[in-house]
């Protein structure tokens, strides 16, 4: 007969508990009146303030990405294709991927550790006791917020990616700025563009769920609070690598 | 006899293989400040979650104004909530929220009034509770009592009839302790509400006491007034307001 081990029980029992707070929260989006504030507000913190690490981590991606195609493509005198690979590789691949794990590893555990501390000082059951609906006040509000900046940041992270990596090009290959830029519109569709923008959709909902459904089971003290973060960021970083890989067969399927 | 409005009969309730109640029957009448004594870890906070809906029981049911509160819809339970405030035993006030925001909260989700109205609210609030004109603080600059205080402000804002304290007393001096039993007295007097107790502290049980409940054994294995606990046969519970040494063993 068929036998699940522990942990197998665990990980379907994790699926199971993250699809019933997602549609909790759905639910709760559709549900009047809409919590401008509580969005807005989480979108600042969870959004607008990871700008700086995103286009620190996209610029330096570019640059050692163009750094490296420049001398590896050399023996091929294929240099002049830098542009082209590194434009194709951030917007499609990297910029999604580096700002999810990035800034999945900031908002996500963040997220935990703050409804964690809630959850194990009593503030979550003070929410429900005083009238309100914890997934209402806590996780619709951040998993919305995400799933709305994490694609506003990865274009960000493109444009910080693309430009670093021409400035590479140009002094490495020896190629002017114009050069760069009209091999880097010529090889962009629009496709690339919504290729690395739906991962991070999906990208951002997995921050959001992830870090708000650990914050909700943790248990234990500030010490629970401290093994949950952690959790939270391992449980990420897989769930964005291994998505990202099943995303990307699907979507080459769809806009090819 | 006053009105019971409180009834819980045959609760039995378990965590994973730890089970705290098998069979819990108790009453709770209108008025009455009714306390909730027993060891720790024997599942007292447990029968105020139970009560608030924050827990659901295992068996058995829990009628609140006669509704039975298994059976309530969202907006009942809410209208329940709105019955029923509970001050939790570290206050449970939001640390991201001003005193003001943190009472106003309630008043917000029950759509209690408006805004004006709130503000003269959260002032009286917190004039009942001897704590004026704080409400611009937040919560990591008060005490431990202040706290406790603030919590008691904001369960109290609403006007709830039933007002659930867990372990009101924990971890304060002396001088809050009086202060907050003070408190739970005065308020009984002006507010009129009932209020259910958990505590082990047996001063503040003599002091705001109608009738107390030992829970023991997994179930409520007394309820009186604290002069038929002083005299009943059980030794654990004659132990237990003594403040001696008690065994189950003792009992059996």
């Amino acid at each position: 007969m068929f036998n699940l081990s522990a942990h197998h029980k665990e990980f379907f029992a994790a699926i199971g508990e993250i699809t019933y707070l997602t549609r909790a929260a759905i639910r709760e989006l559709f549900k009047g009146p809409f919590e401008w504030k509580l969005i807005n507000h989480q979108i600042v913190l969870g959004g607008i303030d990871s700008w700086s690490i995103t286009i620190l981590a996209a610029g330096f991606t570019g640059m050692v990405l163009s750094l490296q195609f420049a001398i590896g493509l050399e023996p091929f005198g294929a240099s002049m294709y830098t542009p082209k690979v590194v434009c194709l590789g951030i917007v499609r691949e990297l910029g999604p991927v580096l700002t999810a794990l990035l800034v999945g590893g900031r908002v996500g555990s963040g997220y935990t550790a703050e409804i964690g501390s809630m959850n194990v000082t009593e503030q979550v059951d003070a929410i429900k006791a005083l009238g309100a609906d914890p997934v209402r006040k806590l996780v619709m509000p951040r998993v919305l917020a995400m799933t709305i900046a994490l694609p506003l940041l990865t274009i960000v992270a493109d444009i910080v990616g693309c430009f670093g990596g021409g400035i590479i090009t140009m002094v490495e290959v020896g190629v002017t700025g114009r050069f760069v830029w009209e091999q880097t519109i010529e090889t962009l569709e629009i496709v690339d563009l919504l290729h690395g923008l739906s991962k991070s959709v999906f990208f951002g909902y997995l921050i959001g769920i992830i870090g708000c459904w650990n914050g909700l089971k943790t248990y234990g003290g500030t010490e629970g609070v401290g093994i949950a973060t952690t959790r939270t960021v391992v449980y990420l970083s897989i769930a964005i690598l291994v998505s990202d890989f099943a995303l990307t067969r699907i979507f080459l399927a769809i806009y090819g | 006899m006053a009105e019971t409005i409180i009834s819980f009969r045959g609760i039995a309730k378990a965590f994973g293989n730890n089970q705290v109640y098998e069979s819990l029957n108790l009453d709770v009448h209108r008025g009455e400040t009714l306390t909730i004594i027993g060891g720790s870890g024997v599942g007292k906070s447990v029968c105020l979650k139970l009560l608030i809906g924050l827990l659901q029981p295992d068996a058995g049911s829990i009628t609140a104004f006669g509704d039975d509160i298994s059976t309530l819809n969202e907006k009942g339970l809410l209208h329940l909530r709105s019955r029923i405030a509970m001050l939790f035993q570290g206050a449970a006030l939001f640390d991201s929220m001003t005193v003001e925001e943190n009472i106003k909260y309630p008043l917000i989700e029950h759509a209690w009034g408006t805004p004006a109205q709130m503000d003269k609210r959260v002032a009286e609030v917190l004039e009942m509770v001897d704590m004026p004109g704080i409400q611009k603080l937040k919560p990591a600059e008060l005490s431990g009592g202040m706290k406790k205080r603030v919590g008691l402000a904001r369960s109290i804002a609403i006007e709830p009839e039933v007002i659930l304290y867990d372990e009101p007393t924990t971890g304060l001096d002396p001088v809050n302790v009086r202060r907050i039993n003070g408190l739970i007295l005065s308020l009984q007097e002006r507010l009129g509400v009932t209020s259910i107790v958990v505590t082990h502290d047996m001063d503040t049980v003599f002091t705001i006491t109608d009738r107390l409940a030992m829970v023991y054994m997994k179930r409520i294995a007394f309820v009186g007034t604290p002069d038929e606990a002083r005299k009943h046969e059980l030794r654990y519970l004659r132990e237990f307001i003594k403040g001696g040494k008690g065994t189950l063993s003792e009992d059996l």
